[in-house]
């Protein structure tokens, strides 16, 4: 690739060794729509780090998000937590995001390369979508993040792994789609519902144990919300909903419609009738006293704290 | 071993003016206009899918005319410029001004240092929060930069279509009326020009990406029953080849069939050379300037 900087420039020859000026490439060497490959030629693309970051940095971790297939598209969340060690870094970090107008891509792991993996792969679509005035299938966006996936493995080898669930409406299909990753851009569809994070092994469980075909959204909200406060419970590094700061996680639809996010007000709603049934059910199996229309007075809380 | 002949500068620069000049009268002409909401563009263009008006950015939106592959290429370096501007700074640092002054830059540069100028010329629109914000760069095949206010008008027939622009202008128009005021400029008294043979995008005031593409059944509805009648009348003529200048004839012919009466044919346009590829300057020596578009 010879860069001829000042000097006499052919036509189509590069001009461009800074972001504001105008990169031209000659036929053979075009980057084409590949806004990645166009930031490495320009020299600015993210690098890996060059030895391990181990434990003396502590570098903020997002956590626990989810997926869920449902009748009209799927839904994605995740909480707002982002820890470093034993300390909770960030109280309202977003971990769900849109990637163009029927996707979206949701995070875990090393916050720092993951938001740039982000803003990376929204601009990516966008410049594909400019460059070549159409838009990326559904399929083609989920190639896309797994190529940024694997590009990032030396990083993740160094402690700054990221592991994102990408999911959309297929309107080829006309039907929700998921994909879930590992750190070395492994792409693995899945049919019902996808999980990422530290507190995926609860969240997963949960949405696992109350998913059906079909739901509908006030369901999938609803079971998506139990998940997370189910890792919530047992995952230090995943965040409830806050009550005292209002802060309720991150939960999108998207449909034929598009990426829509599911507002405060309702979620608020949802988690108090949440709340509402699990405090009824504690306080029928927990503390004896049997209150009225307990159906199961001899369960398992004999023993309760 | 032969000696080159030695030629004037002069005479290189007008050569080579004369022959950018030529080119981009071959093609088809195009408005961009301010209008109540942002700012609107129409070229006359009857292929679905070789754009002439495309996106940048947000508030950025570029048109050529003048051979496809050039402005294409342009076109894109443009995106590029504002999506690696946008990702080392931040999304309301990429401006028109800064595209335009870049453009000009390598216009300039290849009408002196190569063989072949570019048969281009191109316009960078940028829509404002406010309407005093709004810009129109218009750029030149020699990287000249015109700075225009209510509308800009770019190709062959730019004179004649100015000066009805002029006439007709005026200030905050509604979407509807600056839309018929762009279209009658372009087809002027003698033609009328269909839903299908335009291409129409808008950049409209608002935040985030603006720009927007107006399908043939809108711009078709917004010119209003006159011009919606003759939709179905000419099949739309996608001239893929020779990329513009090969648009440029499919609309020739789709004019014939539109008007019955007075102009005896559009033949000038359409019987200038078969193959526009590679060699424009095969139209039988005429002279420079927009005389085979005429009116």
């Amino acid at each position: 690739m010879a860069r001829r900087p000042g000097g006499r420039q052919r036509w189509g020859a590069p001009v461009a060794s800074a972001a504001v000026t105008l990169p031209m490439f000659d036929p053979g060497d075009d980057p084409g729509p590949d806004f990645a490959e166009l930031l490495r030629r320009q020299g600015l693309a993210p690098q890996a780090p060059p030895g391990s970051l181990g434990d003396a940095l502590r570098i903020p971790h997002g956590t626990t998000v989810v997926a869920v297939r449902y009748a009209d598209g799927v839904l994605m969340a995740g909480d707002r937590r982002a820890t470093s060690g034993n300390f909770i870094s960030h109280r309202s970090i977003e971990k769900v995001f849109p990637a163009g107008r029927h996707s979206g891509v949701a995070i875990a792991g090393a916050a720092g390369p993951a938001v740039e993996m982000v803003k990376l792969f929204q601009l990516q679509l966008e410049h594909y979508e400019k460059v070549e005035g159409a838009h990326l299938s559904l399929e083609g966006k989920a190639n896309q993040l797994s190529q940024m996936v694997r590009a990032n493995l030396p990083a993740a080898m160094q402690g700054l792994a990221v592991v994102p669930i990408f999911a959309g409406y297929d309107l080829r299909r006309r039907v929700g789609r998921l994909f879930q990753y590992d750190v070395t851009g492994g792409r693995y569809e899945e049919q019902d519902y996808a999980v990422s994070g530290s507190g995926s092994m609860h969240a997963g469980t949960v949405v696992k144990l109350g998913f059906r075909e079909a739901l509908r959204r006030e369901q999938v909200v609803d079971l998506t919300l139990e998940a997370l406060w189910q890792a919530a419970e047992e995952d230090s590094a995943t965040g409830g909903p806050d009550l005292l700061r209002g802060i309720w996680p991150v939960v999108v639809t998207i449909t034929e419609a598009g990426y829509e996010r599911v507002v405060d007000a309702e979620l608020a709603e949802r988690f108090e009738v949440l709340l509402e049934r699990m405090r009824a059910t504690r306080s029928a199996v927990g503390l004896g006293g049997a209150p009225a229309g307990a159906d199961h007075p001899a369960g398992p809380g004999g023993d309760a704290p | 071993m032969s000696m080159p002949f030695y030629v004037a500068p002069e005479q290189v620069m007008k050569d080579r003016a004369d022959y950018a000049r030529k080119g981009i009268a071959r093609g088809r002409s195009l408005v961009g206009l301010r209008f109540a909401d942002g700012i609107l563009v129409c070229a006359e263009n009857p292929s679905n899918t070789l754009r002439k008006i495309s996106e940048i950015y947000d508030r950025i939106a570029f048109a050529g005319v003048g051979r496809y592959n050039e402005f294409d290429q342009l076109r894109i370096a443009g995106v590029r410029h504002a999506d690696l501007k946008g990702y080392s700074f931040s999304r309301e640092d990429v401006d028109a001004r800064g595209l335009a002054n870049s453009y000009a830059g390598i216009l300039g540069q290849i009408f002196t240092h190569e063989m072949k100028p570019l048969e281009v010329e191109i316009l960078v629109a940028e829509v404002g929060v406010e309407p005093a914000g709004d810009q129109l760069f218009h750029l030149l095949y020699d990287g000249t930069v015109l700075d225009e206010h209510d509308f800009s008008v770019l190709g062959g027939d730019a004179e004649a279509i100015s000066e009805r622009m002029s006439a007709a202008f005026a200030d905050g128009l509604d979407l509807g009326r600056a839309l018929a005021t762009a279209v009658a400029a372009l087809s002027g008294p003698d033609r009328t020009l269909s839903a299908a043979e335009l291409e129409v995008a808008l950049l409209e005031r608002g935040s985030g990406r603006r720009f927007r593409r107006l399908d043939d059944a809108t711009v078709a509805q917004l010119l209003g029953p006159d011009a919606a009648g003759e939709d179905d009348g000419g099949e739309p003529v996608a001239a893929v080849s020779g990329g513009d200048v090969a648009a440029g004839r499919g609309v020739a012919g789709a004019t014939a069939r539109t008007q019955p009466g007075d102009e005896p044919a559009p033949a000038p346009d359409g019987g200038a050379g078969d193959e526009p590829s590679d060699e424009p300057s095969d139209g039988a020596g005429d002279d420079a300037v927009p005389d085979d578009d005429a009116d």
